[in-house]
């Protein structure tokens, strides 16, 4: 076993940390304190290349693999958390089962765009009474001629009004599971931005990553081609299932960017930071905690990177499970952010408190990822249900 | 249109200068770079490619380490990368340099020579005009323009309070500046293709026209005698007095100091 990146990951790892320092860091904070969608380095990224990094060369993307995508996500979380889920929805969420569950003419269609960031991508599973529970779907589509019907509307979708195509679950009928006994068949759709009936509904106001664009979506009588139907009809749950697998990877790289981002942030600060005539850091207190978050924050690297390398296994073979290494990347990745954003702004003491300090954001920007893509709890219930069953 | 960049791997000198106890500059011990006057040639070459289609090879003298900074090149879009690298070429001033590049340009096609103005470790702006002499071709140097017309290059060239548009039949030389542009990114599938990439290694035997006493530290007319970083200045005074106080003020102080 070695934990050396190769060559190619040193250089993509500079190359994502160079840009976000210089075109993500500077605008971190505004971006957070106006709410406002950050167009501007979308376009920017778009032009780098990281808006396709998994998607193969010849529908337009940059032909990488996972482990260069969680590390794009990841350094650009170290100084921003909107950005780097913006990058992880589109890629995660839309681009993945359009690839993985696309007929050809859907890949041709859809990929090249979303792959340049000429359109960005979005994904619509959750609604007011189906969070973790995905079977509480009430959204429905009808097949009406050449045409499915869609009603019904999603919630607290990331990049929610400034996507173009999103891949968006409905109820298509009941499956007979046992005798009497009926569970609904969902099934997955592209809908494009523009179709006549989808709309959009509130802006969330978030605790944190505040510049993502988290919106209601509304479909009335919404019609889209009936070849917009994604995969086969009733295989909406997988396809669901197998997205958000993928889509953890990139949360647990999210949520390690800004443990990361936190911990290299307060190692500065307690080295200027005097108290008593000397420097914070010289307070053995003040090492230990160090030493605790440095060395949590290494374990959730390696769960991420194990994650992500899996998740390139399958890429290959389609055999390779990695679903509950991406749990537990998620899982650890998450707890940790959370723990290690509440002990920079704690070693910072009161000025971690103030917006003026990175980590106050940071702490917030943590928080949502324990929650959205599967909260702890569920990946819990993966986990387990894998050692029991 | 074929464009031929040359580039060099120089120390990062944001992340402070390190030297050798003879002297010279320790460069294991520092991150390196690709020279921004360079990266902004290879920009300008791209950019060319880009409107008219070319391409664009890089080329670099170095050792084998140099490597890095060809597929960094080749990762924002170069087509090919030549390292020249071999014991006999080093300890090289300007003179030596250049003979070498030119030596290694002339197995190659080319419309057009791109170069740094000058490399942040050595600030001397000559090997760029040199290799033009050596392949007895023309030479625009501090572009900070660069256009295409047919079989000409236009170039900008830069001076303190102007700049002149000159002319020039390919094939030609420009030396860029840093401010010509902002480079692009490097891309993620860019750094896959470069790393997979192979890169041609030439050595003395692959450079034509070259004596042997024109290359290494043996050919090198110039030596450095003495390195050293900048004497840190310190942080100043700051006196809030009228200009009158002030003119006796420092009279003062340079008289204290024997200055005047």
């Amino acid at each position: 076993m070695d934990f050396t990146l190769s060559k190619k990951h040193e250089m993509a790892r500079a190359l994502f940390r160079e840009f976000a320092e210089k075109e993500v860091k500077p605008l971190a904070q505004e971006v957070d304190e106006t709410e406002e969608f950050p167009r501007a380095t979308v376009e920017k990224m778009a032009k780098a290349g990281f808006l396709g990094i998994p998607v193969p060369k010849e529908y337009g993307g940059q032909g990488c693999d996972i482990l260069t995508y969680a590390m794009c996500v990841e350094e650009l979380s170290k100084v921003c958390g909107t950005t780097g889920v913006i990058v992880s929805a589109h890629t995660s969420l839309c681009c993945d089962p359009i690839l993985t569950y696309g007929t050809e003419e859907q890949k041709q269609k859809y990929l090249p765009d979303l792959a340049s960031g000429k359109r960005l991508g979005a994904f619509g599973l959750t609604e007011p009474g189906a969070g973790t529970d995905a079977q509480g779907q009430q959204t429905k589509a009808v097949l009406d001629g050449d045409e499915w019907v869609l009603n019904g509307s999603k919630i607290f979708i990331t990049n929610g009004k400034e996507a173009e195509v999103y891949v968006v679950f409905a109820v298509t009928g009941k499956i007979e599971k046992k005798p009497g006994r009926f569970i609904k068949e969902i099934s997955a759709f592209i809908v494009e931005k523009g179709t006549p009936g989808f709309t959009f509904g509130t802006k969330e106001k978030k605790m944190g990553i505040r510049g993502s664009s988290t919106y209601e979506l509304i479909f009335t009588d919404c019609r889209i081609p009936k070849e917009n139907l994604l995969g086969k009809l009733g295989q909406g749950f997988k396809i669901a299932m197998h997205t958000l697998d993928g889509g953890r990877i990139g949360i647990a790289a999210q949520a390690l960017g800004i443990g990361e981002g936190a911990l290299e942030r307060t190692i500065a600060y307690t080295k200027e930071r005097k108290q008593f005539g000397k420097s914070i850091a010289a307070q053995q207190n003040t090492q230990f905690q160090l030493a605790d978050m440095a060395t949590k924050a290494q374990a959730a690297q390696l769960l991420v990177y194990k994650a992500a390398c899996k998740k390139d296994q399958y890429q290959q073979d389609h055999k390779t499970a990695y679903g509950v290494e991406a749990a537990m990347a998620k899982l650890y990745a998450a707890e940790m952010a959370m723990e290690v954003t509440t002990k920079a702004v704690q070693l910072h003491g009161g000025y971690g408190y103030t917006r003026e300090y990175d980590v106050e954001r940071m702490m917030r920007d943590a928080k949502i990822t324990e929650i959205y893509e599967g909260t702890s709890e569920v990946q819990r219930m993966v986990i387990s249900a894998d050692l029991l069953k | 249109m074929k464009i031929v960049v040359c580039i060099k791997q120089v120390p990062d000198t944001k992340g402070g200068v390190k030297f050798n106890p003879d002297g010279t500059l320790d460069r294991g011990a520092m991150l390196t770079i690709m020279n921004p006057d360079d990266k902004a040639g290879l920009e300008a070459a791209l950019r060319l490619k880009d409107q008219y289609g070319a391409e664009v090879t890089v080329i670099t003298m170095g050792l084998p380490k140099a490597e890095d900074v060809l597929r960094e090149a080749m990762a924002m879009g170069a087509d090919k990368g030549i390292l020249v690298t071999d014991r006999v070429l080093g300890g090289a001033d300007t003179w030596a340099t250049s003979q070498t590049l030119a030596g290694a340009i002339r197995n190659l096609e080319y419309d057009l020579i791109i170069t740094g103005r000058q490399a942040i470790d050595g600030d001397t702006a000559q090997v760029g005009p040199q290799i033009s002499e050596h392949l007895d071709i023309p030479v625009i140097s501090y572009a900070q323009d660069i256009k295409v017309e047919g079989n000409s290059v236009i170039v900008q060239r830069q001076y303190d309070d102007r700049y002149h548009v000159i002319k020039a039949q390919m094939p030609c030389l420009v030396t860029a500046l840093a401010e010509l542009n902002e480079p692009r990114y490097m891309t993620p599938g860019g750094i896959f293709d470069a790393c997979a990439a192979e890169i041609t290694v030439w050595g003395r035997a692959n450079l034509v026209d070259v004596e042997d006493s024109n290359l290494g530290l043996k050919g090198s007319p110039t030596q450095i005698a003495k390195a050293s970083d900048k004497v840190r200045k310190g942080a100043g005074e700051v006196v809030n007095v009228d200009a009158a106080e002030a003119v006796d003020y420092i009279i003062g102080k340079l008289k204290d100091k024997h200055v005047i």
